[in-house]
């Protein structure tokens, strides 16, 4: 396994009491694999991954757990190890690359000093290997474009640029943040195509963390669902999306608007909205919000296998797991 | 293009031939709008999609006046209102309102919801002349709290303390406060968590059904667009591409950037056969935007009349119009 994540918690000082923002998170991340982390605002996704990358610069915010990567444990590591980890074997690209980007150099010479912070090669050799990256990443013409400043590229030219350097040297993982958001949807099919080619072109394994239930369905092998800073359901993606185990999974797909089949008269919605984490209830934290809660959600469900999904609930253990959802045929 | 809208009985909001255009220095144009006619029935839901800087926020806001177009006319309920002097249009503006995409923008932060709420009932006169009173106000202001699904208590608070979704019910509620009968939606859910989307969208669903509301719903996802809409308008660099049914455009797309648009929507379903090539390259500058069909550039069946002979929109049998030399549907 390239990554594995065990209990990951990340706790941030709120109100003078260190409150888990992120709350026992594990799981693992195989060599050529997308797994996506999906939910809504505040489950804590963005956190899990600056968790993984070291970059919570919180004051007095404590991150436990185990976060291995090859075998190498990366919580506690010291700042200088984490900096040459950073860039060269774990990547990062954001929803918005203008903050990757500084806008007073061009966009070539950006990748090229990234490729020479990590490695000892000539100016020349780096700018041919910025190109060929560039053009990689789908750039038309991409000598002009690296030849350009940030704010002269289209938001598509800009996140593939962005995508470059993450990829300039190599690194094994890759942790896309919402990479996509800020894009409109034929862009964004571009972007998700060429992530979906990195694995095979690059041999990059890649965790993207998103809020879009679209887009993990056509991106990522695994997917993890996570709920105010837990981890509420995880699984293969296609067995997830066919049959959710979780009622969280299940009204969330709900919830989102059909764009093929019958139009449905109102859409099913989930009633309140999630709980700050310093409110979390004690056992299960979308009870409120669930329509199976029962007594039994009182104590917080631990996460256990059905099937070949892992499901924090406990209405599988009572034998009533959730039906299959079901789902319009598309037209053609 | 001076295509005078077909559709009758007479619509309570029309445009025609709108544009827009914008000096950006160097003695360039940007061009918004670039004629733009369509119509809205009374009790309608006209959805307006397609990508950043199509121009679709600018016709929302050209409809209602909140912008003044540079040319081309807007008739609402009979009363051109393109040039109507202010004083003139301010009675009109009660029956026209907008909601928008930041709820939290939209809202004063220091003033309390109940304020917020009633401000245009003290600022617009009772429809038979003479202000409202305070009971009056107070009354109207419980009656909106209902309607929208915010407690009564909600009035004594401020914006801060609502979650994007309550906020959202709030800057409806205000909206709402004059009765108005059009009501232009600026992707007001976009900005929202998908389980409390559905929430708004089935209020806005419900409103239209309660008051007889009539809806311009501006949004770039398709699929929320398809739920709420009766018709739908596509448009491409400041012009629309295909207009009809909701169904009919969305389902059998005629357009290929209709086309191209809905099999770009990641939908939450794992497909067993491969995905649909995405469409090339980005949406060119509307500064300069391509000769011919404005979409030729990036179009999977463009032929060599697609390059120089622009398309206008033309009606089809269903019933629809598209701006295609080659429709992707029967002729």
């Amino acid at each position: 396994m390239l990554l594995v994540v065990r209990d990951l918690t990340v706790a941030l000082p709120i109100g003078g009491r260190l409150v888990p923002i992120v709350e026992s998170v594990s799981f693992t991340l195989g060599a050529r694999e997308i797994l996506g982390i999906v939910g809504e605002s505040g489950s804590g996704k963005s956190m899990t991954s600056l968790a993984i990358m070291g970059l919570i610069d919180v004051p007095g915010a404590r991150v436990s757990g185990s976060v291995r990567f090859r075998g190498r444990e990366l919580v506690g590591l010291a700042p200088r190890a984490y900096r040459a980890l950073r860039g060269r074997e774990i990547a990062m690209i954001f929803q918005d690359p203008m903050t990757a980007f500084t806008p007073v150099y061009t966009v070539g010479r950006q990748i090229d000093e990234q490729i020479r912070v990590h490695q000892k090669i000539s100016r020349a050799d780096a700018r041919s290997r910025t190109v060929r990256l560039l053009g990689d990443m789908g750039v038309p013409d991409p000598e002009r474009v690296a030849g350009r400043y940030p704010h002269q590229l289209s938001g598509g030219l800009r996140q593939r640029a962005m995508i470059a350097m993450a990829l300039s040297c190599n690194p094994a993982l890759l942790i896309a943040d919402e990479p996509t958001t800020a894009l409109d949807v034929t862009v964004q099919a571009q972007i998700l195509d060429l992530l979906r080619g990195l694995r095979r072109e690059y041999g990059s394994s890649v965790l993207l963390i998103t809020h879009d239930m679209g887009v993990v369905a056509e991106t990522c092998d695994r997917t993890l669902v996570l709920y105010s800073g837990l981890v509420a359901e995880r699984g293969p993606t296609g067995a997830l999306f066919a049959q959710p185990g979780h009622p969280y999974t299940a009204a969330l797909l709900d919830s989102i608007p059909p764009l093929h089949g019958p139009r449905p008269a109102r859409l099913p919605s989930i009633p309140g909205s999630p709980p700050v984490p310093a409110e979390r209830p004690a056992g299960c934290p979308f009870a409120p919000r669930c329509a199976y809660a029962h007594e039994a959600c009182a104590v917080r469900p631990a996460l256990v296998a059905s099937g070949v999904q892992d499901i924090a609930c406990v209405l599988p253990a009572e034998g009533r797991p959730l039906p299959p959802r079901f789902v319009a045929e598309m037209s053609a | 293009m001076t295509r005078l809208p077909v559709d009758s009985p007479a619509p309570l909001i029309a445009a025609q031939d709108l544009r827009m255009t914008y000096r950006v220095g160097r003695g360039q144009v940007l061009r918004a709008l670039d004629g733009v006619s369509l119509s809205v029935q009374r009790g309608e839901v006209l959805g307006l999609v397609g990508e950043s800087g199509c121009g679709k926020s600018t016709l929302g806001r050209c409809l209602l006046r909140l912008v003044q177009p540079s040319g081309g006319r807007v008739v609402f309920d009979g009363t051109d209102i393109t040039t109507l002097p202010e004083r003139r249009l301010r009675p009109l503006r009660q029956e026209m309102q907008m909601v928008f995409q930041d709820s939290y923008a939209a809202l004063n932060p220091r003033r309390r919801v109940g304020d917020l709420v009633a401000e245009p009932l003290r600022v617009h006169p009772a429809p038979g002349g003479g202000w409202r009173s305070r009971a009056d106000i107070a009354a109207r202001l419980a009656e909106l709290m209902d309607l929208v699904g915010l407690p009564q208590a909600a009035l004594a608070r401020y914006p801060h303390e609502f979650s994007g979704g309550q906020r959202q019910r709030i800057n409806i509620a205000r909206a709402l406060a004059l009765s108005p009968r059009l009501v232009v939606a600026d992707e007001p859910v976009a900005a929202l968590d998908v389980s409390i989307q559905a929430q708004i969208v089935n209020l806005f669903m419900d409103l239209r059904d309660r008051l007889g509301l009539t809806y311009v719903f501006v949004a770039h996802d398709l699929a929320v667009v398809r739920q709420i809409s009766t018709r739908v308008a596509v448009m491409y660099l400041g012009a629309i591409v295909e207009l009809g049914e909701a169904d009919a455009v969305l389902h059998r797309p005629a357009h290929p950037y209709t086309a191209a648009l809905i099999a770009a929507v990641p939908e939450p379903v794992v497909r067993t056969e491969g995905l649909p090539p995405p469409l090339r390259g980005d949406v060119p500058s509307p500064i300069a935007p391509p000769p011919g069909c404005r979409f030729h550039t990036r179009c999977p069946v463009a032929r060599d009349r697609c390059r120089v002979d622009p398309p206008t929109l033309r009606g089809l049998p269903d019933g629809r119009e598209v701006a295609c030399h080659y429709p992707l549907v029967e002729t």
